[in-house]
């Protein structure tokens, strides 16, 4: 019975222990950026090569499903396919729309020779994040093949997201449908900012959030597409994001709100081009993290004053 | 340290699992929980002290694959461990209702504590969606997932025993 007591004792404070640990983690991860770091470059080391295998195993697995799959089922996926026939054709009448406006759009920005400019990674997915709460993925590329964290991730002709930690052979992006994600975005007709964030809600529906859009002319429309903007401080200017499915005035009558819809599908993703060039924000202070952009750009501006003065 | 080095093995088998190969067989875009289950048997086998332990460093693996803040999931399962410790002494040789019922618990105050913690703090209100989307089919998948794996860990943990 002692001994019992003892030990309901001791776990007790092993527990109080471990919970002042966790806090100073929280805490630490909150303000910097030093316990996340190496922590997570040994365990990656050594997980990052499994979850490479196994990933090929389940590939592998599914793979096989499908070639042993019944009639019944193909009966039913032929049904379907039909029905996408059907939807495609539709898209395909709307793209061919959007072409016109596309050859506009690339004389206006340069999009064409822009895109094929940047130097780019071909990257597998080979993990995805744990939980359900999340939109991270690994992929298999990492610092040995010139990948920096902020590096633009792209797939389809699309934004998929940003590289949030590096490692020699692995890196974590964060996708751009990811409930913390923000990305200042432009219309790419009128040049109006908005920003695009993801939300976990929409996650199903498979659309984005559009807030704060600057639209006092009215121009804006549904079907526009959005691109990412000049001013961001990590994104690269005018990756396509997506197309506005739904758009309302705000009740402040100066900003509109809205939805649009990715030109990538997250659900399916399962290789991604990452452009190893880092957006510039200051060459004086390239060595600062570039999460600072505008803030450094504005102290370079009073340090060349002080210089001049 | 026999036991030590078997689940070592054992939870990064299981987060290994987790964010490969269930991903590929995952339902409406939902895994399970495998580390929560591996947390929750080993408490209810083994009681408090080990129940936070694994807890503790099975919330670290998790908090490594979603980045952010570290600690957060450490603290959910180490609470998850040590509660569950106390059940320890109503544990019936190899019942699977008790744990499945346990598990069942635990992955709803899991999903509801991620949801205060990461997402109601920034002002994600519509509680009830991610309820539905979220917690509940997470919360059944684990469970179906338990009854086929909880006597795996309840042999591993008989042999852990035997052998010292």
């Amino acid at each position: 019975m002692k001994k019992k007591t003892n030990d309901s004792i001791k776990s007790k404070y092993i527990f109080i222990f471990l919970m002042v640990i966790c806090f100073a983690l929280i805490f630490l991860t909150f303000t910097t950026d030093v316990a996340s770091g190496p922590f997570k470059q040994v365990t990656q080391f050594i997980i990052t090569p499994v979850q490479n295998g196994l990933n090929r195993v389940g590939t592998w697995i599914s793979e096989r499903g499908v070639y042993f799959r019944d009639s019944a089922d193909i009966y039913e996926e032929n049904q379907t396919l039909k029905e996408q026939v059907d939807q495609l054709t539709e898209e395909n009448t709307q793209l061919l729309q959007n072409q016109e406006e596309l050859n506009r759009l690339r004389e206006l920005y340069d999009l064409d020779s822009q895109y094929e400019d940047y130097p780019k990674v071909g990257a597998r997915i080979i993990a995805k994040s744990s939980g359900n709460w999340f939109n991270l993925f690994t992929i298999d590329k990492g610092t040995n093949d010139g990948i920096e964290i902020d590096h633009n991730v792209i797939a389809d002709g699309g934004l998929v997201g940003i590289v949030t930690e590096v490692g020699p052979d692995w890196a974590t992006v964060r996708a751009i449908c990811d409930d913390y994600s923000n990305v200042s975005a432009m219309v790419s007709t009128t040049s109006d900012i908005c920003v695009i964030s993801g939300n976990l809600t929409l996650l199903d529906e498979g659309k984005l959030e559009l807030s704060r859009l600057m639209d006092q002319e009215d121009e804006v429309s549904v079907g526009a597409s959005v691109v990412t903007s000049h001013i961001s401080d990590k994104y690269l200017p005018g990756i396509l994001i997506g197309y506005i499915s739904d758009l309302t005035e705000d009740s402040n009558q100066l900003t509109k709100s809205g939805y649009i819809t990715p030109v990538v599908d997250f659900k399916h993703l399962q290789e991604v081009l990452v452009i190893t060039q880092l957006k510039e924000t200051g060459d004086s202070n390239l060595e600062n993290d570039g999460s600072q952009g505008s803030q450094e750009s504005e102290t370079q501006e009073s340090e060349t004053e002080s210089v001049e003065g | 340290m026999k036991r030590k080095i078997v689940l070592a093995v054992l939870m990064f088998l299981c987060f290994v699992l987790q964010t490969t190969l269930f991903r590929q067989f995952a339902i409406a875009s939902i895994v399970p929980n495998l580390l929560l289950i591996l947390t929750v048997s080993f408490a209810f086998m083994r009681g408090k002290k080990e129940g936070i332990w694994v807890g503790f460093f099975c919330g670290l693996f998790m908090d490594l694959s979603m980045g952010e803040l570290i600690g957060v999931n450490a603290m959910i399962y180490m609470c998850i461990g040590y509660v569950n410790g106390f059940c320890c002494h109503i544990f019936f040789d190899d019942d699977i209702r008790m744990p499945i019922f346990f598990v069942t618990l635990s992955d709803l105050a899991y999903g509801i504590a991620t949801y205060l913690i990461l997402f109601l703090l920034r002002g994600r209100l519509d509680f009830l969606y991610y309820l539905r989307r979220i917690i509940i089919p997470e919360v059944l998948y684990t469970l179906i997932i338990t009854i086929l794996i909880y006597r795996l860990f309840y042999k591993i943990n008989r042999w852990l025993e035997a052998v010292g």
